[in-house]
């Protein structure tokens, strides 16, 4: 058994315990055993790797220079781990699928500097003996491209996500125009560089991509976030797929496919959500060609204070919380998780109505509520719960507005018709927590806040909800 | 205004109109109680008990509201003042010469078992609180002349089987005594002929026994109907099926303002099992079965016991007077919106106008006849439709094979034009990917993110590419490679590790 086979069957053997890893996270009872499965697959490939390398004769400070690069790596990404609030993670893991763009950068200019650039090295007389040596110059090429993209894609998600810059659409002319041009240029580079590889025709596919991940990001709005970031996550996958084409590796493949077509499904289940195609929302924001519906008399909101909340809630026998990312702004979680309490040691029912795009990230109102200690057998998605909201006797709204907008399913003329909401207006009386009657991010007014059975409570989240616990 | 609380006059009633707690809410609407001596002797309410909640022992008659449980007799109603009102049971259906007599005397008569049965109106509805009550009682009396247990036991002195219990009739009474007949043990059947009440039979833990006809209906007051010949031919032949086989008959059923259907005959009782039990609850409105005898229990020929109490209520008195109680403040709230202790007759409401018998000396009945939402014929009130929005279409069937074999087609050129040592890379990535889409699929929804972190992490693997070719001899390879293992570290035990925290966060209450 030579180490290059037994590398190759602890790469099956690493491929496997990915999928199960997978498929463990699917639900809460098996998803920590996945999370070990993931992670023991990824020791298994590294240490088949680093096995190879030193079959390989790795010089001695590569192999310094390799154990000190992972130290440092996983130094950095244990302490961020450690330390990220789940309120940012979006940011985290939008941040984390930049770092798979570039590594696919990096290994596809590897890739050109190993091959390409040494026209008489042993790596190219190999591959020219099996005449690939085309297949690998188109394989750099997309390999780049694919990573470039991910790689200012994600940066400019997480500047978004971060609030380090405004997350409102850019909006050059012609943004379609310009997407477009960009791909057509990348296949005329690409098929140039496949016929004739050279240095500044690999840098000028480089930047291009860096530049089109940079504006298809940017004209992309906050609302759009949870699409975006399952879409750089399949990305992320097939960077990865595409390097291990280049280095002719199996396990490379097997998991960029495996990432790219679950973060393809995920990004399919959040366009489904919005009840749009998954080019419109790369296209662009809401609200931009239909406009906000304006002149409609929607009449006059209540308020409500904290105290009149507190009294409904504590006659009420059933309650249902529909959050969105305003909770997650305000950090409001675990106030609502010590109301959640409270109100079930009373004997009400309480329970939470997720809506598939709620927040940042598929997902994200989940983890908040877990972090906040909130069980998961009451956070229901948006078809468990849809039914139940006629014999509910208060929902609370809190920092959410599309997601429950009646006009989606009432209103043909409006820009989100036809979206799947929460429908909490057939339950007794509805309480939003907003901090103004501003609209929300597709630009559309709420109907919601008029109706006679909801009650406007403004001002912070957290505040408030704080200001309901102490009166009741 | 005075509300006074009469002693019942009828021989052998134990209920009163208003309990101490009862009385003490009626006070709080505003009204002075008037008690009169011992008139809650018989539910165990003495009088002190009355005067502690705030009311006075007197002469009742006299108030300005009279309550009671029953119709007052002649010499009551003759000590009763000019204009005050009566609220009591009255039956005005079954006793018409009550009503005239009423309507001469210058007084204002509520019927309480005239309520209307819509939803507003439950909690004035005291035929259903009553009911309840006999349905209980008829229960626990039919198991006192029962010479067995109900419930089945495997004991060492030998096996005893469960009794069998048939309810004819799943109303409330009906509902009331499968629920306690069945916490005794005892196996439980039921008949109705509302079809709709199956699912209220079953979730009382009893079985329902439909019967097989065309025309099963309700009326639109929400009771059960006089039905067709040939129901009846029916009804009857599952009677007669089931009387030989079960132990007790509990009968209920009642048709407002007529005499109770006969569905058990002499034949029929004959053939039951010696020591069978039957208690009739409609004894007092004529009986549902051939030979009862109203207020008694008696034994037939072949030794069942036909039992045909007509207080079965008033046999829980404490209970029914609670209950009775509870009722009528519903109703006085009802009557006083201002809570200022004056009572308002509105006719506009159409259950204080159905409750109302005589006013001011004005025969009011019968009254115009309610439709309640409980009868099918009303459609549910439809909702609003949405317009027909932009809502994708589904892909048709044959656009859905134009894709797949456009795909398809597209694979088969690539695979066909790469070169050899590519198409085994090609057949794995296909499969991984159909197997990442499978393995997604059902994924949990408040999975989304620990899912996206995994698969962060496991990216990560990208390493793999920079670990092969650090230090293989190019320096720019070399730095190059370090920073990609740098980047991809991070990810990956960043990856891992947060997905880690995240999934001990989530907890089942």
């Amino acid at each position: 058994m030579s180490v290059e086979l037994a590398a190759q069957a602890a790469y099956v053997v690493a491929a496997l315990l990915f999928i199960l890893a997978l498929a463990g996270l699917s639900h809460h009872e098996t998803a920590r055993a996945g999370n070990s499965f993931g992670i023991a697959g990824m020791v298994v490939a590294l240490a088949a790797t680093i096995a190879l390398a030193v079959h390989d004769h790795i010089s001695g400070a590569g192999l310094a220079l390799l154990i000190g690069a992972t130290a440092v790596g996983a130094a950095i990404g244990l302490y961020r781990a450690r330390v990220v609030e789940m309120t940012g993670m979006p940011e985290l893991i939008a941040l984390l699928h930049s770092f798979v763009g570039l590594a696919a950068v990096l290994v596809g200019w590897n890739g050109f500097l190993r091959v390409e650039d040494t026209p008489g090295g042993a790596a190219a007389r190999a591959l020219a003996a099996t005449a690939t040596l085309g297949i690998h110059h188109a394989e750099v090429v997309i390999g780049v491209f694919i990573g470039a993209v991910t790689f200012t894609g994600s940066i400019v998600a997480f500047l978004k996500l971060s609030a380090r810059i405004r997350s409102s659409p850019l909006m050059l002319p012609g943004k379609n125009l310009l997407n477009l041009g960009a791909l057509a240029a990348f296949a005329v580079l690409a098929i140039w560089f496949t016929a004739a590889p050279q240095p500044w025709l690999l840098a000028a596919v480089t930047v291009i991509a860096l530049l089109l991940g940079w504006h298809l990001v940017a004209s992309i709005g906050g609302g759009d976030m949870p699409v975006v970031v399952s879409m750089l996550n399949s990305y992320s996958g097939w960077a990865a797929a595409a390097s291990g084409f280049l280095l002719e590796n199996d396990l490379l493949i097997i998991t960029g496919a495996l990432v790219g077509s679950s973060g393809a499904y995920l990004s399919y289940i959040m366009c489904k959500a919005m009840n749009r195609s998954f080019l419109s929302v790369i296209a662009g924001g809401f609200g931009n060609e239909a406009g906000p519906a304006t002149g409609t008399d929607y009449g006059e909101h209540r308020e409500v204070t904290p105290d009149g909340v507190a009294e409904l809630l504590a006659a009420a026998d059933s309650v249902i919380i529909t959050p969105g990312y305003g909770m997650a702004v305000s950090q409001a979680q675990y106030g609502v998780a010590e109301l959640t309490r409270k109100l079930r040691e009373h004997g009400v029912t309480v329970r939470f109505g997720i809506h598939p795009v709620a927040g940042r990230l598929p997902g994200h109102m989940n983890v908040l509520l877990a972090e906040a200690k909130v069980p998961y057998d009451i956070v229901l998605e948006m078809d468990e719960i849809n039914d139940d909201f006629d014999d509910t006797a208060v929902v609370l709204v809190i920092g959410a507005n599309d997601t429950v907008n009646p006009a989606a399913l009432q209103d043909p003329g409006s820009p989100i018709a036809g979206m799947p909401v929460l429908k909490v207006w057939e339950a007794d009386d509805i309480i939003v927590f907003k901090r103004s009657m501003a609209s929300g991010y597709a630009g559309v007014q709420n109907p919601l806040f008029f109706r006679e059975n909801t009650a406007m409570l403004f001002g912070d989240a957290k505040d408030r909800v704080e200001d309901i616990l102490r009166a009741l | 205004m005075i509300i006074g609380v009469i002693r019942e006059s009828q021989p052998g009633e134990t209920r009163v109109s208003a309990t101490p707690s009862t009385a003490a809410q009626l006070i709080k609407l505003g009204y002075e109680m008037v008690v009169e001596p011992g008139a809650g002797a018989g539910s165990k309410f003495a009088d002190q008990a009355y005067v502690a909640a705030g009311a006075i022992i007197g002469d009742a008659l006299k108030a300005d509201v009279v309550l009671g449980v029953n119709a007052p007799s002649t010499e009551q109603l003759d000590a009763m003042r000019d204009g005050a009102t009566l609220v009591s049971i009255l039956s005005p259906d079954l006793h018409p010469g009550l009503a005239g007599d009423l309507s001469r005397r210058r007084l204002t008569a509520l019927a309480m078992d005239a309520v209307p049965r819509i939803s507003r109106a439950q909690s004035l509805d005291v035929l259903s609180s009553m009911a309840n009550i006999a349905g209980y009682r008829a229960v626990v009396e039919a198991a006192h002349a029962f010479g067995r247990f109900f419930t089945g036991q495997v004991t060492a002195a030998g096996k005893v089987p469960p009794a069998t219990v048939l309810v004819a009739g799943a109303g409330v009474a009906g509902l009331a005594a499968i629920g306690a007949a069945g916490s005794l043990g005892a196996v439980v059947r039921a008949t109705d002929p509302r079809p709709e009440v199956a699912d209220q039979v079953r979730s009382l833990g009893g079985e329902y026994l439909p019967v097989e006809a065309a025309d099963v209906e309700v009326s639109a007051t929400g009771y059960a109907k006089e039905m067709s010949g040939e129901y009846t031919a029916r009804a009857a032949s599952l009677y007669a099926g089931q009387c030989p086989d079960v132990d007790i008959i509990i009968t209920t059923a009642l048709i407002p303002g007529r005499p109770a259907p006969r569905l058990i005959t002499a034949e029929m009782v004959a053939s039951m099992k010696p020591g069978s039990v039957i208690v009739d609850m409609a004894a007092a409105n004529g009986g549902n079965v051939e030979g009862t005898v109203p207020g008694e229990a008696i034994v037939t020929a072949n030794q069942v016991i036909i039992i045909g109490y007509t207080d079965l209520a008033g046999r829980l008195p404490a209970q029914a007077s609670q209950l009775y109680g509870t009722n009528l403040v519903n109703l006085m709230k009802l009557l006083t919106p201002g809570k200022d202790g004056q009572l308002v007759l509105d006719f506009d409401d159409v259950v204080q106008r159905s409750m109302t018998v005589v006013r001011d000396g004005e025969l009011t009945w019968p009254p115009p006849p309610v439709q309640v939402s409980a009868a099918p014929s009303v459609p549910a009130a439809a909702a609003a439709a949405p317009a027909a929005s932009p809502v994708k279409k589904p892909a048709t069937p044959a656009r859905r094979y134009t894709v797949a074999g456009a795909i398809a087609a597209l694979f088969f050129v690539l695979a066909a034009l790469s070169p050899s040592a590519l198409q085994p890379h090609l057949t794995v990535f296909a499969l991984a990917i159909v197997i990442g889409y499978y393995v997604i699929g059902h994924v949990h929804h408040a999975l989304h993110t620990p899912l996206m972190s995994v698969t962060n992490a496991i990216s990560g693997i990208i390493v793999v590419g920079a670990l092969l070719e650090i230090g293989q001899g190019n320096a720019w390879v070399t730095a190059l490679s370090a920073a990609a293992i740098l980047l991809a570290s991070i990810n990956i035990f960043g990856g891992f590790a947060v997905t880690r925290r995240m999934l001990s966060m989530f907890s089942r209450s």
